[in-house]
């Protein structure tokens, strides 16, 4: 079978590799890279174990071919935390129970990393919505809902700290996203969340 | 709404037992470190894959691996003749054994690889071994398979039919045993005398486990020491050890599992499959390491199904509406061939808990176990109890509309009463402790039931259906003791073991023979340990899963894990602590039965200023210098807990529900779950394990089901065609619980991994029913789907407004026999 020769970038670091035309996304991440974070639950898209983030959007790594990824920027969640620091998903993970046996957790965080980039400010049932693609069999999704909001009410303090709101910036309304908001006043220029 | 979690740092060590602390597993788990089955990399590692059966029933007329030997990159292909050869290696059995006996058992012979026949597809035919993942599968598809399709039967009742077609020369009729339980004669009679009766027919369909992690295994081999090393996704590792010691002729002590990290089992990784024993077998045999990992499609096709029940089932009740019978007749689906447990899930885990919470002075229940041509069915997540529960949850609320009664007040009538623990039901069980009044009204006041009758009726009349359903289950947990689980046929004991090791420098080491996958053992059990000996939760290590590492074990299934694994790591603690006080008596020079233990401190009584810390107890056992006369040096103690009972959780859950009876869709209103699991080492977990129970439980009421078509294909084979729940498909919880202690452990802890799964099924199916019950819908069959319910109600009178409905009698229904028969509601 022929073979390809190809680049990713994973979670910051440039690598080369050679693939069948075959390979999956996730095997090669798994298999060739050592990136087991990822984890592959159906090969068939449904169950989004397999979740990472391919030029910042979420895609399932196991129905995308590692060849297509050539020359792509790729996030597993190995990247997620950053100098030793959870990032406010995995915190919300933790602190609400929203993982039992783990399996399906970095697929589910991946995804919800994306939600939260899309909507920053998310209702319960648009959480829900939003991660319709991403199977849990342990939770029951409850603390999984929790886990998300959780996280948005952290980002939402982080990016008032850093003086921009991640809502204001999403809907363009010029107003707060609400939640834990007080009476900060924002620039007119809002400020991307980082 | 939900319980806050804490951080351990944040707890006083005298309060680690009981706190709802953060799980310590979960750093790894959100990080991607954790370690799972096919993580696993070795050197020079070979994959396998296994061509199975394209059919539910067929002879082998041939199997042609030719073309698949010839492919580049194949190493080798296995058939059922190359295990028998007389130069490979172990003579074992090659079939694979069943784990509980009964009377009358038809034990058939279940060939890892089948020799000239398949049962179901899936079955494994041949095994293909090459250099890589894709290869082994290229390979497979390369195998020419010769068969000659036979009729195949899926329904376990048509089964047993007179000219279906028999799967085993050994079963005629393709019965695999009849059982029954309970007193047929007394039975008979209080039906004969009864004023009430109600009646069901039901179907308890075939479930499908999907934890999110496929079977894996991965299995290296040592020529020189002859240590064969399996690492797999195993709930019980010390069971896989012994079955598949025989199974592929490798001596037990030379044979090692370990379960990596586990995505998830419930309980469809506690049997032993012909998948795991090839990849040992083929490791040895090559001296290579292999890798397996099942594809979603096989996990489908081969994982044990769970449920698989067709029940008639009556309730008989005097004129006051006191239970007076139950009679129950039930055909369980057993599948092609006997998995592990099987033949207990639908006899002894199933008829022994009909009497649910009710005192029931006469039950019967006969069960006929059925081969047919789907895959081993053995247990699932609550295993024989959901559908006991069902069963007698579905007729407790037949019964109330039969007598006019309200349903809570129906069920308070007939409750065991609290008085009456421990209490000995018709079927054989004793039910430890019980209080089933407090989680009802615990649950009546939370779902705010006083109100709900008036804003079902006044919901109705704005044509819009509103119902509430109950579920007062119990459930059954820590099979025990080992000696009665013997005479039940169980093929081993049910105890569990654990060894508690002080290091020299003061932390500790707990070793428990269960096997943890998802349920936080390793947050859990090092609260208990901490608690126990006195010193910080975090200087406790938890080690499960690896007989190597572990003294001995009987995994985790059953919800059995903190009442059995948990009691024995207090008793290998007290056993611990009593050799340190020795040692502490004898350098505080005092008689040990002068020395106090509290807060991980040995004190001599009435002389507070002379004590010594356990740590420093631990490094004198180590040093040695000093001991007491006799004694061994070291301080670590091992425990075989052998329970004088199971333990009995119970609890109420409350469903409400709005059902659109022109589009079949069910919205959820409330979902309430009251649950009585004793003492909570962790309420969070506990709160945890009770939510994904319960969804679950509403998977199956509403959206799960394996079907077969005639031949028995498989149609619901992918996460496309079997309903798995999604996020939104599950309702917001509201979680309740009391607190009954079991007498009988040290811990006072029930159990809670199945609850939610026993308890929601007949919860949502009652609401559903209740919200129908003006189109006179008595019962729908799960899974609820829209089209099911729209069949239901079509064709039905369109009700009167003026339908009356049940009034509320939440606290206590009514002893005025004129009352409660002539009571409002009952069919419009």
């Amino acid at each position: 079978m022929t073979e390809h020769d190809i680049t990713l970038t994973v979670n910051g670091t440039d690598h080369e590799l050679t693939v069948e035309p075959r390979t999956l996304l996730v095997h090669a991440l798994r298999d060739e890279l050592g990136y087991t974070g990822t984890n592959v639950g159906c090969e068939s898209s449904l169950c989004g174990a397999c979740t990472v983030h391919l030029d910042d959007d979420a895609v399932k790594s196991c129905t995308v071919l590692a060849v297509q990824a050539d020359g792509a920027t790729i996030e597993t969640v190995e990247g997620l935390a950053e100098d030793g620091e959870f990032h406010p998903v995995q915190s919300g993970f933790q602190e609400e129970h929203g993982l039992q046996c783990g399996y399906c957790t970095p697929g589910m965080m991946m995804a919800a990393t994306d939600l939260l980039e899309e909507n920053p400010d998310p209702s319960r049932e648009e959480i829900r919505e939003g991660l319709e693609g991403n199977l849990c069999r342990c939770t029951g999704y409850q603390n999984i809902v929790n886990a998300v909001e959780n996280a948005a009410d952290e980002m939402h303090a982080g990016a008032v700290a850093d003086g921009g709101c991640p809502a204001d910036a999403a809907d363009g309304s010029g107003s707060c996203c609400g939640s834990d908001a007080g009476d900060v006043r924002w620039p007119e220029d809002g400020g991307e969340s980082e | 709404m939900s319980i806050e979690s804490i951080d351990p740092d944040e707890v006083d060590a005298a309060d680690i037992l009981g706190s709802a602390i953060e799980r310590r597993e979960d750093p790894a788990l959100i990080t991607g470190d954790a370690e799972y089955t096919d993580d696993i990399q070795r050197q020079d590692m070979v994959h396998m894959a296994i061509c199975r059966s394209q059919h539910g029933h067929a002879k082998l007329e041939d199997v042609d691996t030719s073309a698949a030997e010839a492919m580049d990159g194949v190493v080798t292909v296995y058939t059922h003749d190359d295990l028998h050869r007389e130069d490979t290696p172990g003579g074992g059995s090659y079939s694979l054994p069943v784990g509980w006996l009964l009377d009358s058992l038809r034990e058939v012979d279940h060939p890892i690889l089948a020799d000239d026949r398949v049962r179901y597809q899936g079955d494994a035919i041949a095994v293909v071994v090459a250099e890589d993942r894709y290869l082994a599968h290229d390979a497979v598809d390369a195998i020419d398979v010769d068969y000659e399709r036979l009729d195949a039967v899926t329904d376990p009742v048509d089964a047993l039919e007179d000219d279906t077609a028999e799967l085993h020369d050994d079963a005629e009729d393709n019965v695999a045993f009849d059982w029954e339980i309970g007193d047929a004669e007394r039975t008979d009679e209080a039906f004969e005398s009864a004023a009430h009766t109600a009646s069901i027919d039901l179907e308890n369909q075939l479930l499908i486990p999907n934890a999110m992690e496929p079977r894996a295994a991965v299995a290296e081999y040592s020529p020189g020491t002859d240590e064969l090393d399996v690492f797999m996704t195993s709930q019980n590792p010390h069971l896989h050890r012994l079955l598949m010691s025989g199974v592929i002729g490798h001596p037990e002590h030379k044979l090692r599992i370990k379960a990596p990290e586990v995505g998830g089992g419930f309980g469809s990784k506690i049997h032993h499959y012909a998948d795991e024993a090839l990849v040992a077998w083929i490791a040895k045999h090559l001296e290579r390491p292999v890798k397996w990992t099942a594809t979603r499609t096989e996990t489908y096709k081969t994982d044990a199904q769970g449920r698989g029940h067709r029940t008639t089932a009556d309730l008989a009740m005097n004129e006051y509406g006191d239970i007076v019978g139950l009679r129950v007749d039930t055909t369980a689906n057993l599948g092609a061939y006997l998995s592990t447990f099987a033949p207990a899930v639908p006899t002894y885990l199933y008829g022994t808990l009909l009497s649910g919470q009710y005192d029931i002075p006469a039950i019967h229940c006969s069960v006929t176990g059925a081969f047919t041509n789907v895959p081993p069915v053995d247990a699932y997540r609550g295993a024989g109890r959901p559908e006991a529960s069902f069963v007698i949850e579905r007729l407790a609320k037949l019964g109330a509309e039969e007598m006019g009664m309200d349903p809570a007040a129906f069920r308070r009538r007939n409750f065991v009463p609290e008085d009456a623990f421990p209490y000995e039901t018709q079927v054989a069980v004793v039910y430890d402790s019980g209080d089933y009044e407090k989680t009802l009204d615990k649950a009546l006041e939370m779902a705010d039931y006083e109100s709900f009758r008036e804003r079902q009726e006044q919901a109705r009349e704005d044509g819009r259906y509103l119902g509430v359903g109950f579920s007062c289950y119990i459930e059954a947990c820590g099979l025990a003791p080992s000696e009665l689980a013997g005479q039940l046929g169980a093929q081993a004991g049910l105890w569990e073991s654990s060894l508690v090791r002080f290091h020299p420098s003061g932390t500790v080491t707990a070793f428990c023979g269960t096997s943890g996958h998802g349920q936080g053992h390793a947050t859990t059990y090092a609260q208990i340990v901490a608690n126990e000996l006195g010193i910080p939760y975090e200087d406790v290590e938890v080690v499960e899963g690896d007989t190597d590492e572990i003294p001995h074990g009987m995994g985790t299934y059953g919800s059995r894990s903190a009442a059995v694994g948990g009691s024995s790591l207090v008793k290998s603690s007290q056993k611990l602590v009593d050799k340190a006080r020795e040692i502490a008596a004898h350098q505080l020079e005092a008689d040990p039965a002068d020395i106090e233990f509290e807060g991980g401190e040995f004190r001599v009584t009435g002389a507070p200023d002379r004590s010594i810390g356990i740590k420093a107890v631990a490094q004198q056992s180590y040093l040695a210098h000093d001991m007491p006369e006799d004694m061994e040096p070291g301080l670590e103690a091992t425990s075989f807990y052998d329970p004088d009972n199971f333990v009995f959780p119970f609890g109420t859950h409350v469903a409400v529900v709005e059902v659109d009876p022109k589009s079949g869709e069910i919205e959820f209103d409330q979902y309430v779950a009251v649950d009585d699991v004793g003492n909570q080492i962790n309420p969070k977990i506990v709160e945890g394990q009770v939510h994904g129970g319960v969804a679950q439980g509403v998977g199956q009421a509403l959206y799960e089901g394996a079907e077969y078509d005639s031949n028995a294909q498989l149609l619901t084979g992918s996460m496309q065609d079997y309903a798995v729940p999604k996020a939104m498909h599950i309702p917001e919880m509201e979680t309740g619980s009391t607190v009954t202690e079991s007498p009988h452990n040290p811990l006072g802890v029930k159990g809670v991994g199945e609850a939610g799964t026993i308890a929601a099924p007949q919860a949502v199916v009652n609401a559903v029913v209740d919200a129908l019950e003006p189109f006179d819908v008595d019962h729908v069959e799960m899974p609820m789907t829209a089209e099911r319910i729209w069949n239901a109600v079509d064709g039905r009178t369109e009700p009167d407004a003026e339908t009356e409905t049940p009034a509320a009698a939440a606290d206590g229904g009514t002893d005025d026999p004129d009352t409660a028969a002539d009571g409002t509601g009952g069919d419009s």
